[in-house]
């Protein structure tokens, strides 16, 4: 098991330098750099930029330094904003970012336990169309247009919350939803047909038959069962809510890591731009591996291997 | 047999309704020029923002532009984006995956190795990336697009035809002596093309997600005079500006957006269930 643990540790070491070496080689080829402007600069002035960050070096030698820069945690100068670098702007939006993804992690658990065990328990009954229809619609509808919907209804018909602010938990309640509305959506369709087939499996018409209380049946022994292709798809819903998170930023002004990379695309600020992206890549490669930490506790077949 | 035909209806239903709306939209992206009652650049200065009337079904922008006009404009941008993206993903992805699973051995491993790598990536951030390097322009991104999502036909057409090479009459072509590309195109070719096509049924409006999303904050297509027309993505975030007083501009844009992504989400979704019963 420590063997495999290893071996998916290394394969992340191997994504994140891919990931390092492609957003350096890509920005290296993009055209338009950070510097062009309506205005001429003058020769001088631009030489004294690339001096200043080493865009005069030959290029492995900038591809080194970055990389080295990225091991002692490092990104480089932002070319934005002068006072702060990269790994600051980092430190200080990560946080926001990762406080606004947990929450609807959180949120999309609570929602999609409760109704996918209910729509699979009462199949074909009104409670489960009603779910059905209501993850299909979750599941095609983008959450740029969730979000505006909810500040349009929420906060200007209704009055009840304000948009754009990002101070007491109840700026958080849109974003939250916004954000956790389509993994809800998913994660019960999929407790929803796991369950399904949960039920019809031997092992819970053993369970049924040996007297056992209905509420053990249901979640001690088919529940259980179904974790796994939830735990499955815990890494790709990650990596939907890291993209995710840039958009409900944006569209409620949260100040995360997520519109700070929206400017930096705008702007051309290179090394800002490949810092998020190394971040994002890192935090996904982390769930994976404890993803893949959680499979050997919840499956016991992966541990006798 | 009862509970079957109770099922079957429904499903059959919704992939009628929604093909029906796929085709509306194809019709729209293609005819829109014949259709439009405007013409796609006109203003009316006098008439700024007004709500939905028979003269403007959709009403008018804050330009005094026929927003109905400039909806079925933007159904151009988005149907490219989407079956670009999927024909671009398709050919590679279907291209490397049968290949892959073909040969077997040694390059299957190595060959899988690398997808595996292109899956864990977060692929909306390399889709910025490269549209950064391919421009901001309908091409641009979907070529982005395409280099973003081939890794999931690759899996599947490699599964397939691991699942296939196992098949008694595939052994049986082998067996009597057939060529390796005559195994491969006319015995193996047609049963992968079940999940694949589902796949690529999914890939469209996913595509067409992405280009919204990325056009709505800002940072999508990025190309004014396109003859195109405008991305629905725009459209919304022109509409998201006066949503306050004014939200019929950034409805019909929205509605356009959702539906058709739930009309290709469910024509998905009844193709599968049509493909492999075993689904559901």
């Amino acid at each position: 098991m420590a063997s495999l643990l290893l071996k998916r540790a290394l394969h992340g070491v191997a994504v994140i330098w891919v990931v390092a070496t492609l957003t350096f080689a890509l920005l290296r080829l993009a055209p338009g750099g950070p510097f062009d402007s309506e205005r001429r600069l003058p020769p001088e002035v631009i030489a004294n930029l690339a001096a200043k960050y080493h865009l005069d070096e030959a290029i492995w030698r900038q591809y080194l330094r970055y990389l080295t820069g990225i091991a002692l945690g490092d990104f480089g100068p932002s070319y934005k904003y002068l006072d702060r670098g990269v790994s600051e702007i980092i430190r200080e939006t990560l946080p926001t970012s990762a406080l606004l993804g947990a929450m609807a992690i959180l949120f999309a658990l609570l929602v999609s336990f409760p109704f996918g065990l209910c729509a699979a328990y009462y199949r074909d009954s009104a409670i489960d169309r009603i779910c059905m229809l209501t993850t299909t619609l979750g599941i095609s509808l983008p959450s740029f247009l969730l979000g505006a919907f909810l500040i349009w209804l929420v906060a200007l018909q209704l009055g009840w919350l304000q948009a754009g602010r990002w101070d007491t938990w109840m700026s958080a309640v849109l974003p939250t939803v916004t954000l956790g509305a389509a993994p809800a959506a998913y994660l019960t369709a999929l407790l929803r047909s796991t369950l399904i087939e949960s039920f019809g499996e031997d092992f819970v018409r053993t369970a049924r038959a040996k007297g056992l209380k209905e509420s053990v049946v249901v979640i001690k022994h088919a529940l259980s069962h179904s974790l796994i292709p939830v735990l499955t798809v815990m890494g790709p819903l990650t990596a939907a809510l890291l993209t995710g998170s840039f958009v409900v930023e944006f569209v409620f002004a949260i100040p995360g890591m997520g519109r700070f990379f929206i400017t930096a695309v705008t702007d051309r600020d290179y090394p800002l731009i490949m810092g998020v992206t190394l971040v994002y890549t890192a935090l996904l490669v982390c769930t994976n591996l404890i993803v893949d930490l959680l499979y050997t506790v919840v499956d016991p077949r992966i541990r006798a291997h | 047999m009862s509970e079957e035909r109770r099922k079957a209806i429904p499903v059959s239903g919704a992939i009628r309704w929604s093909a029906s709306f796929v085709a509306m939209v194809l019709v729209a992206a293609a005819f829109a020029p014949w259709i439009s009652p405007y013409a796609v650049g006109g203003l009316q200065e006098q008439r700024l923002l007004e709500g939905p009337s028979w003269a403007h079904w959709m009403g008018t922008d804050g330009l005094g532009r026929d927003l109905f006009t400039r909806v079925l404009y933007g159904a151009r941008v988005s149907l490219a984006v989407g079956l670009g993206t999927a024909a671009i993903a398709l050919l590679i992805g279907a291209t490397y995956g049968l290949i892959s699973g073909f040969a077997g051995g040694n390059w299957d491993h190595a060959m899988m190795r690398i997808v595996d790598i292109f899956y864990g990536l977060p692929d909306m951030l390399i889709f910025i990336l490269l549209s950064l390097l391919f421009g901001r322009n309908i091409g641009g991104l979907l070529v982005a697009l395409g280099l973003v999502t081939w890794v999931r036909f690759a899996r599947i057409a490699r599964g397939q035809v691991l699942q296939a090479k196992e098949l008694l009459f595939v052994e049986g072509a082998v067996a009597l002596g057939a060529s390796r590309s005559r195994v491969l195109l006319s015995h193996i070719l047609p049963n992968v093309i079940g999940p694949i096509l589902v796949t690529l049924t999914f890939t469209i409006p996913s595509a067409i997600l992405a280009e919204s999303t990325l056009s709505f904050i800002g940072i999508g297509i990025n190309d004014p005079y396109s003859s195109w027309g405008t991305s629905w993505g725009t459209l919304a975030q022109d509409g998201y500006r006066a949503m306050r007083s004014y939200p019929h501009v950034i409805a019909f844009p929205a509605a356009a957006i959702f539906l058709t992504i739930l009309a290709f989400n469910t024509l998905g979704n009844g193709l599968r269930d049509l493909l492999d019963p075993k689904q559901r």
